[in-house]
């Protein structure tokens, strides 16, 4: 298995040579120039990263919100779905995207489903816990002056629960972007497909760009979200202060 | 109808590669069948296990000290949070060059992935034990070791099992790509198609997934038995009110509102 090595080490060296001519880059090491001169390479996939993300989180929290709502009103309904969105977020993506692809071929659609089915669980079950998390006299209250079902979930109980729901949807957010680098393996694009191959692999400054752009997405995202928290709950930095 | 066939098809043929060995696509040697798959199984698990034990035994503590001091919250949960998305695969490549390929570096990577679920959870778990539980313990004369040991642990239990299991999902998920770091797993017919073809991908997803699913489940029965007696009742007592509870594995704290 070292022959492996042997042959991928230098296909990456020559491939890698060809993109530039830095001496840098001859060693496999971190080069500042290569990423400044390439940095261009990584902007369509960057992109197509962000879309895998937003579609898949978008899709799936509009999914675990009608589910979670249905589980709320309907008791015996919260049972099955936990233990179905349960099972397809163990399964493993890299496995879902090949179990997917007799059935929705190469590409973003398998990607997507696969994604979205992981981040169910998530979504769902932070969704149910916010709700369950209102506190009865609460709902009482608000039962007392003439709240309907529908207005108690609209204006107390989802509010209320928003920080459970925010948690879930950062949390079910990093892992998307996480997975998605491994979106490549169902030709669905990604910053994965910058690494996907033998040859990039082994290129520290190819990697160290793929895995910067993805926590620097994540960060983004996190903190984005956080702020929509904070103002989405003003009343938490009221009782702060 | 001949779409569904065909699809029948894909599936039986891969569950068939999974007892049955056979020709390689590109000739030559014998691949699938109940043998290789187990070898690959056992491997997957071997190095899995390793990473989630380590992950475990460093990262609980941590967990249980900064959420009996409630410091460190930012770490917990924020750093802990963007860590999720670090992409395996990037890890893999970047320690190549630092470990090289082979078992230390795929146990390094998995590791590390393992970490965020298990020390979140930690530290939540704590944070979310009663106040008036802690000061009743306090009370009663014991040392914060106590505290931590005897009143904190059990009542955390629940949602650092939670974690555990979290970690061993995506570290169980992420040894697919092991075989690119020259580790032989489960993934291994699934990187290299040119010998196990797209039957040989299609059977490993199927082990996998079914491997995944059933450490979950042991996890799962195991996080039943190590639950204090005393918990259960309450969840019982509770249950008819709050059934969500119980079920919840990705905790978010909840600030006191007074």
């Amino acid at each position: 298995m070292n022959a492996l090595n042997a042959i991928v080490l230098p296909i990456a060296q020559t491939d890698i040579q060809g993109r530039s001519g830095d001496s840098c880059i001859a060693t496999n090491g971190f080069c500042p120039s290569w990423i400044a001169d390439n940095i261009g390479e990584y902007v369509n996939p960057f992109l197509e990263h962000i879309y895998l993300t937003v579609v898949s989180v978008g899709i799936g929290f509009a999914l675990a919100f009608a589910l979670a709502v249905l589980a709320h009103r309907v008791g015996w309904t919260f049972g099955p779905i936990s233990g179905a969105t349960q099972v397809l977020y163990t399964i493993p993506s890299i496995a879902a995207f090949f179990l997917l692809l007799p059935i929705t071929g190469r590409g973003n659609l398998t990607a997507i489903v696969a994604l979205v089915a992981y981040t169910l669980f998530i979504l769902f079950s932070n969704i149910m816990t916010g709700l369950g998390n209102v506190p009865d006299d609460v709902k009482d209250s608000a039962r007392g002056m003439g709240l309907t079902d529908r207005q108690l979930l609209w204006r107390v109980e989802l509010p209320l629960a928003m920080p459970e729901i925010l948690a879930g949807l950062r949390i079910a957010t990093t892992t998307t972007i996480g997975l998605a680098t491994l979106a490549f393996f169902a030709g669905g694009g990604g910053l994965g497909v910058e690494i996907a191959s033998g040859a990039d692999r082994v290129f520290k400054s190819n990697v160290a760009v793929v895995g910067a752009l993805a926590v620097l997405l994540a960060a983004v995202f996190d903190l984005l979200i956080l702020g929509f928290q904070r103002l989405l709950t003003p009343w938490r930095a009221a009782a702060r202060a | 109808m001949t779409v569904l066939a065909s699809l029948l098809g894909d599936f039986a043929e891969a569950i068939e590669f999974i007892f049955q060995e056979r020709e390689s696509v590109s000739g030559g040697v014998q691949v699938g069948g109940l043998g290789e798959f187990a070898d690959l199984t056992f491997s997957h698990l071997l190095v899995s296990v390793v990473a989630i034990a380590a992950a475990t035994a460093l990262f609980v503590p941590l967990g249980l000290y900064l959420g009996h001091r409630g410091r460190g919250e930012f770490v917990a949960i924020s750093v802990s949070n963007v860590g999720r998305a670090v992409p395996s695969l990037a890890l893999l490549a970047f320690f190549i060059a630092y470990l090289g390929i082979g078992f230390a570096n795929v146990a390094t990577v998995l590791f590390l992935l393992a970490i965020p679920p298990i020390l979140t959870n930690t530290y939540v778990g704590v944070r979310q034990v009663e106040r008036d539980a802690v000061d009743a313990a306090r009370g009663m004369g014991m040392t914060d070791a106590q505290i931590v040991r005897r009143v904190e642990l059990p009542l955390a239990l629940p949602t650092i099992f939670a974690g555990l299991r979290l970690s061993t999902v995506a570290v169980l998920a992420t040894a697919i790509i092991a075989p690119l770091a020259n580790v032989q797993t489960l993934g291994t017919p699934i990187t290299e198609p040119q010998t196990y073809g797209t039957t040989g991908q299609l059977a490993a997803s199927l082990v996998v997934a079914v491997v995944t699913l059933g450490s979950d489940g042991l996890l799962r029965l195991l996080q039943r038995g190590m639950t204090p007696k005393g918990l259960k009742l309450a969840a019982r007592e509770g249950a008819a009110q709050q059934k969500t509870r119980i079920a919840t594995p990705i905790p978010t704290r909840r600030e006191s509102t007074t």
